[in-house]
């Protein structure tokens, strides 16, 4: 993410991490010892409680379990700590637990391991842990095991948090690229563009407010609903960084078809089209944490759809494009004039620009 | 060479001042933008904005008409008035 | 829309190809985003112009921005677009990376606040830009003055587009037969600016917008005049562009500005086509505070940017495109600049 002095954490930030002893993490709390234990107790586990966590031993044991198992693990390093509609508490497990879900997979458990600068106020500490319960328990998953460390005052960016997910594959056909068809519908589960616009904006130095929030959000009940809708769902992704561009552009390079999206069903609200604007940003290329490319059977779309809009996480739901047989193979943007452009994966890390 | 988005005028400070100051609104977007060179421009007023800087002022319907994305707000904010009358 | 394409396909049944610079690179890109090059008829010929700000700016300014981001104590804030601008010795991005204090700003006001709000740090802003963004920077100027600001200075890498386009005509056997405008400098110094291009050089001229449908009417009036031979000076941006311009802004400029020679990245110096601070501001300019000097300018073997801004080549002419140069690793600046004419080719064309 965009650093402004090399160390992310705001100005302000800087100036309460200042401030008295027993306010922010120190050192002294990593330290393993009896500081640590009572760290623990009092500002990590209580809100994680559960019966694979309660006995803090080296591991966590779990029950044994039918099927393949899925795992998979982020790091979270996201500028501001907090934004509008998350933190990088909740990014932490909702990132974690789509990537098992796009998996097709049902989520099992969750790891958390905190890297906190010494210095870090307690009180957004706090509110970070009170995000990661509160999404682990909207997506019914139990953080199980975890860690944390505490870094010298300017080695840490506040805090950096990485977890890992285990998820279980029931029987059926995988999700999987080499499934993917021409003809294949191609749909989004809601309103793109939202989450990295509103961390962007909400980034000190820009100078810019907005009711733009973070659509963070755990899916695995939307992807269940998706499965079992009746409409054949080959392949899932989630366009997180990189947008719904990076997606296309993964498509057309996992199936070695073409990619036609319609400009006209692309769903970017006005506030959000309107920030992009303003910033210089293309929405295809703006991250996402809230919602899935689909890659639907032809045909298939229309129940895929209906089973979104019937999900509290589903409900803008549109068709947006469609895969096809093309030589050599593109992603193409069939734009509101009716011509075409090329979508190509963003570079990486967008900025505002002027011109 | 030259993103320049248009917003309204939704409030002035140092209104004396030549470096006057207002905060602009891009459909929910906030900016606080220099007025220094659209003296003419009110509260209010739709004006062209390059890199915090109104550049010019614009007539509303004309500004509608232009950028097409502001229409579908205007639509919007009309669905919705016509709901609270039912 | 599907009229105004099938008007200018008419429009230009009896020409021969008619070729259209279109000078600002905001417009290079926005005809790409809307699809509009993939549905014009064969016989228009878009030509990019030298209207992309980061690809005209000269190695010799790269390296002193670069140069003066190492100093100690230093604060650079600049636009985001210069941020992957390749110099000498690496980009601002990967300078970053070895320990650079670098912000990237939305707008010239944010490194003022920045500088105002830490008197300890010496804030320094790359100011690029043509004339639609030298007002801000003047104003920020004005604005530390009055303030009585020790701690800020500009970088001064701001162009004017007209000399430039004088120099492209005048020296050029570069067949043109008309300009598409950049409507945001000309809502600055008005549509009047450009009568020239047409009273002595002859050549369809049109000033228009951004949005998909303002570039299709431009590009219709333009092949309009071709079709009846008759040059002119159409405005279709007129909720914005007035003949006149933006006075204030013009005022300021002129306050704080004055006209000078600049070095135009393989371009080579331009008479009277940069501003430079007047000497009531000198405490600001960042060139004489950090005592740098702006080297040659230089360009790597094989690029062709320098040809491909003047419109006597296409990003697919140059051996380096979409090869040893692409948007992931540009070699010359037409491709590291969002809105360069090869970035835009190589994101939104693909490469052929």
């Amino acid at each position: 993410m965009l650093r402004g002095t090399g160390t992310a954490v705001s100005g302000e930030m800087r100036n309460t991490m200042k401030t008295r002893a027993d306010d922010h993490v120190m050192l002294v709390h990593g330290g393993g010892g009896e500081m640590t234990r009572r760290f623990l107790d009092a500002h990590v586990l209580p809100g994680l409680a559960n019966e694979f966590l309660d006995p803090l031993l080296d591991s966590a044991v779990l029950p044994p379990v039918e099927g393949s198992l899925c795992m998979t693990t982020d790091a979270f390093v996201v500028q501001p700590l907090e934004f509008p509609g998350g933190d990088i508490g909740r990014l932490a497990v909702c990132g974690t637990i789509n990537d098992l879900a796009v998996m097709g997979a049902r989520p099992l458990a969750l790891s958390l391991a905190l890297v906190m600068e010494e210095g870090l106020p307690l009180a957004v500490l706090d509110r970070v842990m009170a995000s990661i319960a509160g999404a682990a328990g909207e997506a019914g998953t139990p953080v199980v095991t975890g860690d944390t460390k505490v870094v010298e005052r300017n080695r840490g960016d506040g805090l950096l948090i990485t977890t890992a997910g285990l998820g279980v594959l029931d029987e059926g056909p995988r999700l999987a690229p080499g499934r993917i068809e021409a003809g294949d519908e191609i749909l989004v589960t809601g309103p793109i563009a939202e989450h990295g616009l509103a961390v962007m904006v909400a980034r000190e130095g820009l100078g810019i407010t907005s009711r733009l929030e973070s659509d963070a959000a755990p899916l695995a009940g939307l992807v269940e609903a998706m499965v079992s809708s009746g409409g054949e769902v080959k392949f899932l992704r989630d366009p997180t960084r990189g947008g719904v561009a990076g997606v296309v552009a993964d498509l057309v390079e996992d199936t070695g078809l073409g990619v036609e999206i319609e400009e006209e069903a692309l769903p970017v609200p006005a506030p959000v089209r309107h920030a992009a604007e303003l910033l210089g940003l293309d929405p295809l290329t703006v991250a996402n944490e809230g919602k899935i490319v689909v890659v639907a059977a032809k045909g298939a779309g229309e129940r895929v759809l209906e089973a979104c809009h019937a999900h509290p996480r589903g409900k803008g739901a549109v068709r947006i494009g469609r895969m096809v047989r093309a030589e050599p193979p593109l992603a193409e943007l069939i734009t509101s004039i009716g011509g075409r452009r090329i979508i190509q994966r963003p570079y990486g890390e967008e900025l505002p620009r002027i011109c | 060479m030259c993103l320049a988005v248009p917003g309204k005028i939704i409030a002035v400070h140092d209104p004396l001042e030549f470096y006057r100051k207002g905060t602009v609104d891009f459909q929910g977007s906030r900016v606080e933008v220099s007025l220094a060179m659209v003296p003419e421009a009110e509260m209010g007023d739709w004006v062209l904005v390059h890199a915090g800087l109104a550049i010019t002022r614009l007539e509303e319907s004309e500004a509608r008409e232009t950028w097409k994305y502001l229409e579908e707000a205007g639509m919007i904010l009309e669905h919705q008035e016509d709901e609270e009358h039912h | 829309m599907k009229n105004i394409i099938e008007a200018v396909t008419r429009a230009c049944a009896d020409l021969d190809e008619v070729r259209i610079m279109e000078v600002c690179g905001t417009h290079t890109v926005s005809l790409f985003r809307s699809g509009i090059r993939s549905v014009l008829p064969p016989g228009v010929r878009l030509v990019s112009g030298p209207g992309c700000p980061v690809c005209v700016t000269s190695q010799g300014y790269i390296d002193a921005v670069i140069e003066v981001s190492a100093r100690p104590g230093v604060t650079l804030c600049t636009y985001g677009d210069m941020v992957r601008v390749p110099g000498r010795t690496g980009s601002l991005e990967a300078h970053r990376g070895r320990g650079a204090r670098i912000e990237v700003c939305y707008s010239v006001l944010d490194a003022l606040r920045r500088a105002e709000e830490n008197p300890g740090e010496e804030v320094v802003f790359v100011a690029v830009g043509f004339e639609t963004t030298a007002p801000a920077t003047a104003l920020a100027v004005l604005e530390a003055d009055r303030k009585g600001l020790g701690n800020f200075t500009i970088l001064n890498g701001h162009k004017r587009v007209m000399p430039a386009l004088r120099a492209l005509l005048a020296g050029s056997d570069l067949p043109l037969d008309g300009f598409l405008l950049p409507g945001h400098v000309s809502v600055i110094i008005g549509s009047g600016a450009y009568r020239d291009l047409v009273d002595r050089y002859h050549k369809a001229c049109v000033v228009a917008g951004f949005e998909a449908e303002q570039l299709l009417e431009g590009i219709l009036a333009l092949v309009n005049q071709m079709a009846r031979g008759t040059p002119a000076l159409e405005n279709v941006y007129g909720v914005a562009v007035s003949p006149e311009g933006n006075t204030q802004a013009l005022d300021c400029l002129d306050r704080v500005f004055e006209p000078v020679d600049t070095v135009w990245r393989a371009m080579g110096t331009i008479p009277e086509s940069g501003f430079a601070l007047r000497a009531a501001f000198d405490r600001f300019d960042a060139e004489k505070r950090f005592g740098l000097v702006q080297g040659e300018d230089t360009h790597p073997p094989g690029c062709r940017c320098g040809e491909v801004i003047q419109g006597r080549a296409e990003p697919r002419d140059c051996t380096l495109f979409g090869e040893a140069c692409t948007f992931e690793n540009p070699v010359g600046p037409c491709m590291v600049s969002s809105e360069g004419t090869c970035a835009a080719w190589y994101r939104y064309g693909g490469v052929r």
